[in-house]
């Protein structure tokens, strides 16, 4: 293959948004028939260069040559006709229309839909033959699970005869099992001559699947390697451009007496669908209780009847012994009684985005002694508060008035995570704590929450992602459907049994 | 069999009355399956009904009268898609903005030109569109019970009338079956699919837009040339927005829209027909008591009867690229 031109090179790429230069001087060269990967801290640019190979925006300066033709895209639909693919992380998908109407969407072939429907169902049922892609074409895609879902975005994409497929954080909502399906097809693709793109920030999927990796940090490309020969390690270091510890370090857990106690809870959501069928688990003063699941099975009905938010259907939740539901029925009441919590989505649920850094450091608070007298709120008081959590908790810019939603994800976890730990919590309920933060917050996230526990707090600890559970965990809770499908500690599973446990398969599990 | 006259002639008023409904309510279907909320349903056809009636009275040609009404109901459309679509404003105040527009210029232009009371002049003969007649109908009224069916429920309606029906078979047609109608439907839900698919969502909504303004231009001109012989001042009455309660109540499907619309114009005819009426036992009935039935319906049958009416979920939201 020796002379053959790259499927995709990308020269000079600059693009800016008013002040923000998103891509400084790209240059990028990924090989035919081979997955390459893009890591990077949120931020980074690595959507920005996608979204410009998809013809989502034009770049200001620099060159595209797809096989080696310099091109210009403008639209997705250039990029199409270019033979780029595009998987987003976010689907696009029409929820209430069929699998078929999904897949010809912009690909009708005429102007009546019968006649192209019929090419589109011997073209579908090809391509599941060819890669076991099954599908049945008149599933409506809303009630297909997402695993699904996902593959109906990459026949979408095939269907329009793709030979670069650009996936943008495919696995952020696949189970384990499911991602090992996606990057067996993902090989199986790339062994017929297909180009794939795959941008992830989990290095271990870097590591796994990918032949070539690039790097990219703030807007630069700082590095592609290949894969075989770099490691996890050195590929955080790059991202973050410091050292950085991925493996936390921690002692030993030494467990105190029960503070949190949840008996035979059912919970029912607005709709009145059972979320949480009946579990019961108790967690302990120092410990880091983890709880793993794919998210949507009840971990978030979960948290939020353990914060107030909700209440359950049956069963209670008692704290050193006495029932919530009768001493603190609220919210307010149970961060009163030291039940503080940093919720899952810190922008719907934990911050005001429109709200300054001060006032969302004072949020649930305020009406503490500190901050003001009767109802007025002391605005230096706040802002001495705020500056001195600043400073604590590395919170940048370090500026109490900027708008919440100016500061990055990782700086807005840490305002979250601030404001909640500042109040001396017995129990800490934290979800999601690093999701859409940059590798440099998750480590300090994490020793922060390692040194709660040393303190003596009790934490469950609620997450997507696996390797913080498994590193963070003292024992390990897994749930799948509403139900706990298994306890493991950290030392005694791994991510396939977890994977099996999530998926809820009970019997295989040790 | 007086009772059986008695419900031929509702029914006779009532497919009247439901017309301008079945126009109005497939405009708003158009609109809001492709995204744009149109709350400004009621303003382009009282805008169409007074351009019909000024165009109609000028040339003493009904049809010259429709496209008037048309031409004026589509600019207000495209006003409306100007500052939803293109300006991503905010999709309610550009609708209510039409609907006072249009019943202010109708009330203020009507009166500075025929100096009526904002009436345009009374139009009769080829001004105004006639009933259509069809053959042996009156022979064929003779026949006990089927006759009147046919000589007064499937003949003797404006040849509007039967534009909705053809409308509403076009409509329910267009968005099942073509090309068009599936990135229309896609659109409304997820326009973002449609974007990385390659299609332009502007043109998309702009195309549903001016749809809408077609429909309610022909609504506009039923009211003016069909059903009354002139322009009344704010003769629309409230139309745009029971047609918008219909839409809810058919879930944005074409032929469900028309039933609804329909069963609307019966209650309306029924209503008519009640007033003064003493009934056993309770009385007459307030006028208003009556009147108020198709919006007292519409209310108890969406709360209770249909299940949940789940709009498009992008209407009434501009689109803005994200990143």
């Amino acid at each position: 293959m020796a002379g053959q031109a790259p499927a995709i090179s990308l020269s000079s790429i600059d693009k800016r948004f008013g002040e923000v230069r998103a891509n400084k001087d790209v240059n990028l060269t990924v090989a035919r028939g081979s997955v390459h990967g893009i890591v990077g801290e949120n931020g980074a640019g690595k959507s920005t260069l996608m979204s410009i190979l998809y013809g989502f925006y034009e770049a200001d300066r620099g060159e595209i040559r797809i096989n080696g033709n310099l091109v210009r895209i403008r639209s997705p639909k250039e990029a199409i006709a270019n033979g780029i693919g595009m998987v987003h992380q976010h689907f696009m998908l029409v929820e209430p229309l069929s699998v078929i109407e999904n897949v010809m969407l912009g690909a009708e072939g005429g102007a009546m839909l019968a006649k192209g429907e019929a090419k589109m169902r011997a073209a579908l049922a090809k391509l599941s033959a060819d890669y076991g892609l099954a599908i049945d074409p008149d599933a409506i895609v809303g009630e297909l699970p997402v695993g699904l879902q996902q593959r109906v975005e990459i026949l979408k994409a095939l269907v329009r005869g793709a030979e670069i497929l650009i996936l943008d954080e495919p696995t952020a909502v696949l189970t384990p099992d499911e991602a090992e399906q996606l990057f067996a097809l993902l090989h199986a693709l790339a062994g017929q001559g297909k180009t794939i793109v795959l941008i992830t920030h989990k290095l271990h999927e870097i590591m796994a699947v990918t032949d070539h990796v690039s790097v990219m940090r703030r807007g630069e490309m700082v590095a592609t390697l290949e894969t075989a020969a770099t490691s996890p390690a050195e590929l955080a270091d790059r991202m973050v451009g410091r050292h950085v510890l991925l493996d936390v370090s921690k002692g030993p857990a030494h467990p105190g007496a029960v503070r949190l106690t949840v008996e035979n809870l059912v919970i029912r959501d607005a709709h009145g669908s059972l979320k949480v069928k009946n579990i019961n688990f108790s967690l302990r003063a120092g410990e880091i209780l983890g709880l793993a699941g794919v998210a949507g099975n009840g971990q978030s009905e979960l948290l939020e009847a353990l914060a107030g938010i909700i209440q359950p259907t049956l069963g209670r939740i008692l704290l050193d012994g006495d029932d919530l539901a009768l001493t603190a029925p609220t919210p307010a009441d149970r961060r009163t009684h030291g039940v503080l919590h940093i919720p899952e989505d810190r922008q719907r649920m934990g911050l005001v985005s429109a709200f300054s850094a001060a006032e969302s450091m004072i949020l649930g608070f305020q009406s503490e002694v500190a901050f003001g007298s009767g109802p007025m709120l002391s605005t230096e008081a706040v802002r001495a508060h705020t500056e001195t959590q600043m400073e604590a908790y590395d919170i940048r810019p370090r500026d109490p008035s900027l708008k919440t939603s100016k500061f990055s994800g990782g700086n807005q976890q840490k305002i979250v995570l601030a404001r909640e730990i500042e109040h001396h919590p017995k129990v800490l309920l934290v979800g999601q704590p690093t999701r859409g933060v940059d590798v440099g917050a998750i480590e300090f996230i994490h020793k922060r929450l390692i040194a709660l526990r040393d303190a003596g707090v009790a934490i469950l600890l609620v997450s997507v992602e696996l390797d913080e559970i498994m590193s963070l965990s003292d024992r390990i809770i897994v749930m799948c459907g509403g139900v706990i499908t298994g306890e493991r500690t950290p030392e005694t599973t791994n991510d396939r049994d977890l994977g099996l446990l999530m998926a809820g398969v009970t019997e295989r599990a040790a | 069999m007086e009772i059986y006259a008695t419900l031929i002639a509702i029914t006779e008023s009532g497919l009247r009355l439901s017309v301008p409904l079945i126009f109005a309510c497939l405009a708003g279907l158009w609109s809001e399956r492709s995204g744009v909320v149109d709350i400004g349903l009621e303003g382009k056809m009282l805008a169409a009904a007074f351009a019909a009636a000024a165009a109609a009275s000028a040339t003493n040609s009904a049809v010259i009268g429709l496209a008037a009404g048309i031409i004026a109901s589509v600019g207000f459309a495209l006003i409306h898609g100007f500052a939803a679509i293109s300006q991503r404003g905010n999709q309610i105040v550009s609708g209510v903005a039409i609907n006072m527009l249009a019943a202010g210029l109708t009330a203020l232009v009507g009166n500075a030109w025929y100096a009526q009371g904002g009436r345009t002049p009374p139009l009769e003969g080829d001004a105004r569109f006639q009933p259509l007649t069809w053959p042996g109908a009156e022979i064929i009224d003779q026949i006990p019970v089927i006759g009147p069916l046919y000589a007064h429920i499937l003949s003797g309606h404006s040849a509007l009338a039967y534009c909705a029906l053809i409308a509403t078979i076009l409509s329910g047609f267009v968005l099942a079956r073509t090309r068009f109608g599936l990135r229309l439907r896609a659109v409304g839900e997820n326009p973002a699919a449609v974007d990385t698919a390659g299609v332009s969502v502007t043109k998309l909504r702009y195309a549903a837009v001016i749809i809408a303004g077609v429909l309610c231009g022909f609504g506009g001109a039923y009211l003016s040339l069909g059903q009354a012989a002139g322009f009344l001042t704010n003769m629309t009455a409230g139309k745009g927005f029971i047609a918008l309660a219909a839409l809810i109540f058919a879930k944005w499907r074409a032929w469900p829209a028309f039933w609804t619309c329909l069963l609307f114009g019966l209650l309306d005819a029924v209503a008519i027909r009640l007033q003064g009426v003493v009934v056993p036992g309770i009385g007459q009935i307030p006028v208003q008591a009556i009147q108020a039935l198709p919006y007292l319906m519409t209310v108890v049958l969406l709360a209770g009867f249909i299940g949940k009416a789940i709009p498009p979920k992008a209407s009434g939201l501009p689109y803005v690229k994200e990143r």
